[in-house]
């Protein structure tokens, strides 16, 4: 039952990164593709209606894990609590320059607002990157299930690191350069005219620069966390996910060539996907690792909840997710197509 | 302070703040589908305005209530990891389905209502108000559900190590505690929109401006504000106080300033609780009402604070008491503003009487007194318990969280959240001087805005 929960959240914080990811994306990017204030109304309105449903993935992905594995929710979230308290003040940054932005036609107004939207959208990709790369490193995890992690120590991977070192810092930049990239394919299917045109030649920059660093990224956590590779190697069915990275990845820039942007964008998901996927099945069964010593670490067998309640959490979250898929399908396809700006976009 | 007294501080601060929104959206919510249901009945374009016109309101405010309840979401881990750790895997449950139900709902169906009108028609337009009505209700149901079990717990039973398990689910989502703050609570969020319309409407028709509408609002909240107003005393927060009196004895003692053990108690209805004396101060007291309110029976014996242990009473006494009598005498005061308003639209003469008027638009900060009073009232009471008679408060905190972490965090909450502050208000004041008509006119700020909820 713990092993179908482990599957469950790492489902949900990947659908997460995923749909919000774009967001961020776009949120980098508007700032340079857009540049008038029609363009930058029309890049708000690629994610206008969707930004919050795409974030509700992120709570109901927290809910879940309180509810399967509240050890490691009590252990990351108060070790963690400098950081994530920053990160709850992007994201409130983040929702209210959306909301907010296009009620005041000050330029002034608009301006600050644009250039809060990309400075906490930026710094939640850096945020989003580096959790990652501490889930894979390990944090300082004593035996009594907590630890602290400081913003940073020395930038070293040792026993005692903080939140940042050079390994976390990597995974959140390459993880900046992922997310601006999926952006930018979302603005693609999008956007028209100059947005558009601008948005593919970011693209074209984005994707060499994202191949490099994932190259970094593979060898560095190879370095620091080699059980992950190991993992990988014995699962053999994890083989497809290397196959999605390789295909998505190399896919992208064909299709961006022969302009088929839904295909591209769908590349972009498929790097994502597989990249968190293969993370997910590397670090299995550990949920969070301890750098001091592996019995202290946090795994699905010592630290689920009881298997009644999980039990029973299977019947209504697989109703509920039913639900969702049906609103997100509902949702994504009445507000498909390019977006257009005029009072269409309003209805009245 | 403590890292635990911050934490304490921090909690109540963010959460009385996040809560001063839902409050209005789910009633909002509520009164919007009225008038949307109107509009299709009676084909009176004036409530289809109306219903567009709070739909506006209704997104701004939905906004800073989304942005201000993620920070809650994740402070029962940051703040509260070893509670979190001990009830996680009963609470996650509802945490995660007020998630997975709810939020998912609300977040769709807000998109639809907001820019999907035209584009959709008016009965996509009517189902999507009744799914945010929907979906924000079922929300405040998941919430209250996890508030209920820190009060009173049901369905669980103690695991290894220690931290509870969930045994019972439907116990756990049925638990009559929850029923009764839920209904109350709810009956609260429509008393706040009515009293938020009418004030608007006062305020139109005071200052000549949009009185067409004005009388819209004020016919349809009038009579929501006189139901939800009376329901609010009579059963739901009578059957609150009767959970209390059964399962905790000490918090109604403290919040009615009981003392001392007898029988025939009397209720306070004014006067300063002095604790170095263990009286209440300048006293109007009514024998037997507080017996008869806890037991229904004039006679019977209500346990003063005397009979407690120190270490099971609420730490502050004070200001239960003073919250809880907020709470009520506004309650009252409610019952009598939204009876005579009733009683003069009857008559025609609600729309001249000036003075009257003058009350209502004045009268909108107070129902978000009286909940916040109400809140406090219970989770003021529920102290020194973080999950009633299972984990206390000063053991749920977060291990290896300084005092000062905590104090840094909840400083940068306090300017981050005046800033929003300023900033809402400012929105909804200019919302509500542009007015309900310039919702089909002013093309220009319509276009203006397609990614915001104008
Ligand atoms: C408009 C707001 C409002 C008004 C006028 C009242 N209440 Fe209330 N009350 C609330 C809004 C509220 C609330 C904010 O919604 C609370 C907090 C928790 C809850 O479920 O509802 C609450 C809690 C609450 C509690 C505490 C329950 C607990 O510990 O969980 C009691 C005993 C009452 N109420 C009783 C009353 C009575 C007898 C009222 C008579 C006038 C009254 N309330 C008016
Ligand atoms: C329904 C969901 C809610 C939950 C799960 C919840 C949970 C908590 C928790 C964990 C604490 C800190 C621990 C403690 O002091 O006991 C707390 C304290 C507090 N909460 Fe709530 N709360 C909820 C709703 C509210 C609302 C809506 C308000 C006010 C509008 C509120 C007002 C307070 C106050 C004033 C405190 C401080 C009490 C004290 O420390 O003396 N709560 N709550
Ligand atoms: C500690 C307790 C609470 C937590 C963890 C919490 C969490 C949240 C979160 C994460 C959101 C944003 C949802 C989105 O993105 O769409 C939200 C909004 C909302 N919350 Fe809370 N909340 C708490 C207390 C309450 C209470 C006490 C109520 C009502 C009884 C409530 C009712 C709502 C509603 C109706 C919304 C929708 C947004 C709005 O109407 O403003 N919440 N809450």
């Amino acid at each position: 039952m713990g092993s179908i929960w482990f599957a469950l959240v790492a489902v949900m914080m990947t659908v997460y990164v995923i749909l919000d990811g774009f967001d961020f994306g776009v949120g980098i990017l508007h700032l340079f593709v857009a540049r008038t204030d029609q363009e930058r109304q029309m890049a708000l309105a690629a994610i206008g209606p969707v930004w919050d449903g795409n974030e509700v993935w992120l709570l109901a992905g927290g809910g879940a894990l309180v509810f399967a594995f509240p050890k490691v929710y009590a252990a990351g979230f108060s070790g963690f609590y400098l950081p994530l308290m920053m990160a709850l003040w992007l994201l409130v940054m983040r929702g209210l320059s959306i909301e907010l932005r296009s009620h005041e036609k000050h330029w002034i107004w608009r301006a600050g607002w644009d250039g809060m939207f990309f400075l906490s959208s930026l710094l939640m990709a850096v945020i989003l990157g580096a959790a990652l790369g501490n889930v894979i490193r390990g944090v300082p995890l004593t035996a009594s299930g907590y630890f602290r992690g400081p913003l940073f120590t020395n930038f070293r991977v040792g026993p005692n690191p903080g939140v940042l070192d050079w390994y976390t810092v990597l995974v959140g930049v390459f993880a900046t350069v992922a997310l601006s990239l999926h952006g930018a394919c979302y603005l693609l299917i999008k956007t028209d005219g100059e947005v558009y045109h601008r948005s593919r030649a970011a693209a074209g920059v984005l994707w060499p620069a994202m191949l490099v660093l994932g190259v970094l990224v593979t060898l560095a956590t190879n370095a620091v966390c080699p059980t992950l590779y190991t993992h990988l190697i014995d699962r053999p069915w994890t083989w497809i996910l290397a196959a999605l990275i390789v295909v998505s990845a190399i896919g992208l820039p064909v299709m961006l060539r022969r302009k088929s942007d839904v295909m591209a964008f769908m590349c972009s998901v498929g790097v994502l996907l597989g990249l968190l996927a293969a993370t997910a099945a590397g670090v299995y069964p550990v949920l969070l690792r301890s750098t001091l010593s592996p019995s202290a670490d946090l795994t699905v067998a010592n630290s689920a909840s009881g298997h009644i309640g999980l039990e029973i959490g299977l019947v209504w979250w697989s109703i509920a997710i039913v639900l969702a898929a049906v609103y997100f399908t509902y949702l994504f396809r009445s507000f498909r197509g390019k977006v257009k700006l005029g009072t269409s976009v309003y209805g009245h | 302070m403590s890292a635990v007294g911050w934490s304490r501080f921090q909690f109540a601060f963010t959460i009385i703040y996040h809560y001063l929104f839902p409050q209005l959206s789910m009633g909002l919510a509520l009164l919007i589908v009225i008038f949307k249901a109107r509009y299709l009945k009676t084909r009176d374009a004036i409530y289809n305005e109306s219903a567009r016109f709070w739909t506006r309101i209704f997104g701004i405010n939905f906004a800073v209530g989304v942005v201000t309840g993620i920070p809650m979401e994740f402070q029962f881990g940051t703040n509260w990891a070893a509670f979190s750790n001990f009830a996680g895997g009963v609470i996650g449950m509802s945490l995660a389905m007020e998630g997975m139900f709810a939020f998912f709902a609300e977040s769709s169906f807000l998109g639809i209502l907001l820019f999907g009108e035209k584009r959709f028609g008016q009965k996509v337009h009517m189902f999507s108000a009744v799914m945010l009505f929907l979906g924000s209700w079922l929300s405040g149901y998941f919430i209250i559900v996890t508030n209920a079990f820190m009060q009173h717990p049901v369905g669980y039973a103690p695991g290894q190590n220690g931290a509870l398990h969930l045994v019972n689910p439907i116990v756990y989502l049925l638990n009559p505690w929850a029923l009764w703050e839920y209904s109350h609570n709810m009956v609260a969020t429509v008393a706040t929109a009515s009293f938020v319309v009418c004030s608007v409407a006062a305020y139109y028709i005071l200052a000549g401006m949009h009185v067409e509408h004005a009388k819209a609002f004020m016919k349809v909240a009038v009579v929501t504000g006189c139901i939800a107003t009376l329901l609010q005393i009579f059963p739901t927060g009578d059957g609150q106080g009767k959970m209390m009196s059964r399962y905790q004895k000490p918090a109604l003692a403290a919040m009615e300033g009981k003392f001392t053990t007898s029988t025939n108690a009397a209720l306070a209805i004014m006067g300063q609780p002095n604790l170095q004396t263990g009286k209440i101060e300048n006293a109007i007291e009514v024998p037997g009402i507080l017996s008869y309110l806890a037991y229904g029976d004039f006679g019977a014996k209500v346990q003063g604070l005397d009979s407690f242990p120190k270490n099971m009473q609420p730490d502050n006494v004070e200001l239960l008491y003073y919250s809880y009598h907020i709470m009520v005498g506004l309650g009252t005061l409610f019952i009598l503003l939204m009876l005579v308003s009733a009683w003069q639209l009857r008559a025609g003469r609600l729309f001249r009487n000036r003075a009257l008027l003058w009350v209502l638009m004045l009268s909108f900060p107070f129902p978000y007194i009286a909940t916040t009073a109400g809140w406090m009232v219970a989770e003021i009471g529920r102290q020194p318990w973080v999950v009633y008679g299972l984990e206390r408060t000063l053991a749920g905190a977060s291990p290896t969280v300084s005092g000062g972490d905590v104090a840094f965090t909840t400083l940068g909450f306090c300017g981050l959240y005046t800033v929003v502050a300023l900033l809402f208000a400012y929105m909804v004041m200019r919302e509500i001087g542009r007015g309900p008509e310039s919702s089909q006119t002013d093309i220009e700020v319509g276009a203006g805005a397609p990614a915001s909820t104008l």
